[in-house]
């Protein structure tokens, strides 16, 4: 019984997890992209940085709307399922969640409805200032849900009191904990890796309508824009990876040995498999190619310091192997694949040939899924390597279910979360759908002299069109 | 005052903020099928577009709040009511998408399918939390561990189903009153008439709840006959619930919808003297009872959180009221609209 409370809740919060991360990564990354257009056109006055404002600004509202509403369930699951966890960490992880909901979701719920609703109803710099302070909202909210996460990774700043089953853990110093040592490589890599999603979200899209020849000089821009966000975040991944690397090689050894699948300590040199398909049981990596001696250089900093195995650890404390190998070494190949792409991008982007390149704007389009995977396998690595703990060296997963939660009920809840996100998703995929088919408004050049205010100027006289949906397009609202 | 009393006020103070906003537009949703044509649907949904999703954040801070400063009667009650907090999610869930969804396609079968279902998910939402609220005022059937010790039947008490049906009814009336302010024609004359309507509902379930109370609940009064004064807020609530029918006569919605407000922070606040110093009583033993004191984080992370909600909620305050004024004013369909 206890083994398939286990099972079950581990899949429901998988499975719920994932769904919910589909949308933060686009929340952040396209929170910063929109203040760097929308400062734009605050500075050029242009009026398709303005298009390009209001365009992607409906796209964040129907992504954010989705983050709030799989959002919520997480907070939910704490305690439904992992009321044990919730009563160990609630001393520790409660204040990072406390300060998340104060600082974090206030600013960016109270901020987007003027983003979205605002535009005829505040003037540009505040308007401005809202972007700023969603994006910042955004941000906030990595800040606090990493540094709680980080805190399960590499515990510190807290003492245990009690044993046994009323042993928690107790926080002794706040900023140890919101510094522990994983937490600041943590935060940057999350934070790079939602700018590179959001960054080929918005090439993806921009690369499609260019290639259909539809709202060129927006999409263009949008583009180029895009374009050298998610260049300088790609070069920037494999940095603050190869940081965040030799981080775990220090705090959580058991992690990085599944990784990269080290069964056996290494007298010297360890060598680093570029792919291989490892198996835990015969305790060997089959057909592997491995570069001699890398392991070491990139996990210490030289050829030969030996990395420990996962001889070195109980088996009872190994994490999945295989699944956390995988993860990792498909992450790290999909990273490599952003920074060729948006090399080859930028090149061409700046010999001015990269929109007559038909086949490299496919590739664009069609590349959006990759980022989303490399989001996911990032903490499917975390998360799996850090099993069998839900605290590392602390306490264990199996032990930090609800004690008055059966079976049955955590498999009737997965089934209903399975048809509702199912739906969720088609209402997603739809409305994401019909807002790219419409595109953005047709801009409208106004000859200069005739006016200096801009569509600002023209919005304001529409005002009094108040009342707003988060996802409606135009086409749609239009048969009142 | 000590920190844990001080964490069980700013709960208070969270919980009375999102019943009072995401009452309202709940309270829409409950109303949402009297209004037949779908232009005036349209109205609905659109007075509280902009808005609903931050008066949900109340509700996300809350949860957050809860498990911060007393986890273990977070961790006790959402594994406890398993099943009800589910439901409660998937309803909030279904909301949103309701909303979002409703506008996209245009046929009389797809829009009234989605208008059922926003009914339907408010009315189940807002049930919840008064069962909730009943179960709380009851006791539950805690262990020495402080586990949980019931079913899901046991929570379905004929008072804690009171309770629900009252937060129904309170939360109609206060999403009438809203409406009221934000339409004008005649959609806002046939909606002077659910005011009244709804505020039959309020009154008779307001009595009914307050006799069973009074009768049956010996721990809820247990506070009021300890301290007399609370009944100073007994008294503000009656007169805030006799200022509304007043309010609506003499042609102020704005004051009536201040003292619907008022109502639901009276009643919060009632909520809160009846618990105290309890979060959770255990109807097995008093003594396994989960108090604000050994439910509670440390007193340093109590110190902590103290700090972060100081320097927060005036920021949070401030924008919130700068958002309902920017958005203040009579819904018009337009291009952003649902």
């Amino acid at each position: 019984m206890d083994v398939s409370v286990l099972t079950l809740s581990r899949f429901q919060f998988a499975l719920t997890i994932m769904f919910h991360y589909l949308f933060p990564p686009l929340s952040i990354g396209l929170g910063g992209l929109l203040v760097i257009m929308e400062a734009m056109y605050l500075k050029t006055r242009d009026v398709h940085y303005e298009a390009m404002t209001k365009f992607w600004t409906k796209i964040f509202a129907v992504n954010f709307a989705m983050g709030v509403a799989t959002g919520i369930t997480m907070e939910f699951e704490f305690g439904t399922n992992w009321a044990t966890y919730a009563r160990y960490v609630g001393d520790v992880f409660g204040s990072a969640l406390a300060a998340e909901g104060i600082f974090a979701f206030f600013l960016e719920s109270g901020f987007l409805a003027v983003l979205v609703f605002g535009w005829d109803k505040v003037s540009p710099r505040v308007h401005f200032f809202s972007a700023c302070m969603v994006a910042l909202g955004a941000f906030f909210s990595s800040i606090w849900i990493v540094v709680a996460n980080s805190w399960q990774q590499t515990p510190a700043g807290y003492h245990i009191v009690g044993e046994g089953l009323t042993a928690r853990a107790e926080i002794t110093d706040f900023w140890a904990m919101v510094f522990s040592p994983s937490s600041m490589d943590r935060l940057i890599h999350t934070v790079i890796g939602a700018y590179i999603l959001a960054a080929f979200f918005v090439m993806s899209i921009a690369a499609y309508y260019i290639l259909k020849g539809r709202h060129l000089e927006f999409a263009k821009r949008s583009f180029t824009v895009a374009l050298v966000v998610a260049t300088v975040m790609s070069l920037a991944a494999p940095i603050s990876g190869d940081l965040q690397g030799k981080k775990v090689a220090h705090t959580q050894p058991a992690k990085l040995a599944a990784m990269e699948a080290v069964f056996h300590t290494s007298n010297g040199p360890a060598s680093l498999y570029l792919f291989g398909l490892p198996d835990a049981k015969e305790q060997r990596v089959n057909y592997g190619m491995a570069i001699p001696g890398m392991l070491s250089f990139l996990a210490h900093g030289d050829f030969q310091t030996p990395v420990t195995g996962l001889d070195q650890i109980p088996q009872q404390d190994w994490p999945p192997v295989a699944v956390t190998f995988y993860a990792f070494h498909i992450m790290v190949w999909l990273g490599t694949l952003f920074v060729v792409l948006t090399l080859a991008g930028a090149y061409f982007r700046w010999r001015g040939t990269l929109f007559e390149k038909r086949w490299l704007l496919w590739v664009f389009v069609l590349a959006v899924p990759l980022p989303y995977v490399a989001n996911e396998l990032g903490w499917v690595t975390a998360e799996v390597g850090r099993q069998p703990w839900i605290v590392y060296g602390l306490l264990r997963t199996s032990d930090a279910l609800s004690k008055a939660v059966a079976a049955g009920q955590v498999l009737g809840s997965i089934i209903m979360f399975i048809v509702i996100y199912a739906m969720l998703f088609a209402v997603w995929v739809f409305v994401l759908d019909s807002k790219i088919r419409h595109g953005p408004d047709e801009v409208v050049v106004v000859p200069a002299g005739t006016t200096s205010v801009g569509l600002f100027g023209i919005a304001g006289l529409r005002a009094g069109t108040g009342g707003a949906s988060l996802t409606a397009t135009d086409d749609t609202t239009e048969k009142e | 005052m000590d920190l844990n009393i001080f964490w069980f006020i700013l709960l208070g103070v969270l919980l009375a903020g999102y019943a009072i906003l995401d009452g309202f537009d709940l309270g829409v949703g409950i109303v949402h099928l009297a209004v037949k044509k779908d232009e005036e649907r349209r109205v609905l949904m659109n007075s509280i577009g902009p808005l609903w999703d931050g008066n949900e954040v109340w509700l996300v801070t809350f949860g957050g709040a809860l498990f911060a400063a007393f986890p273990e009667a977070y961790a006790t009650a959402f594994s406890g009511f398993y099943m009800a907090f589910m439901v409660l999610l998937f309803a909030l869930i279904f909301r949103a998408v309701s909303m979002e969804f409703r506008g996209k396609h245009d046929s009389p079968a797809w829009r009234s399918f989605w208008d059922v279902s926003f009914c339907a998910a408010s009315c189940v939402a807002t049930l919840l939390f008064g069962v909730a609220v009943g179960n709380a005022m009851r006791g539950m059937p805690i262990g020495a561990d402080k586990e949980f010790q019931g079913t899901f039947l046991s929570l379905l008490h004929p008072y804690a189903l009171l309770v629900g049906l009252f937060a129904v009814a309170t939360f109609a009336m206060h999403g009438s009153i809203y409406l009221y302010l934000k339409t004008e024609g005649e959609l806002q004359k046939r909606i002077h008439g659910w005011m009244w309507r709804t505020f039959g509902f309020f009154l008779v379930f307001y009595i009914f709840t307050t006799i069973y109370t009074l009768v049956d609940l010996p721990l809820a009064t247990h506070n009021f006959r300890e301290h007399p004064w609370v009944w100073i807020v007994v008294v503000l609530n009656v007169l805030a619930i006799a200022n509304i029918p007043r309010a609506i006569y003499l042609g102020r919605p704005g004051y009536a919808f201040l003292s619907s407000c008022a109502t639901i922070a009276a009643l919060t606040f009632l909520f809160g003297v009846a618990l105290f110093p309890h979060l959770i009583h255990s109807t097995l033993n008093p003594d396994w009872s989960l108090t604000v004191y050994n439910a509670a984080s440390s007193h340093k992370t109590l110190a902590i959180m103290a700090t972060i909600a100081a320097c927060g909620m005036p920021f949070v305050l401030a924008y919130t009221s700068v958002v309902y004024w920017v958005f203040r004013g009579k819904v018009q369909l337009g291009k952003f609209s649902y």
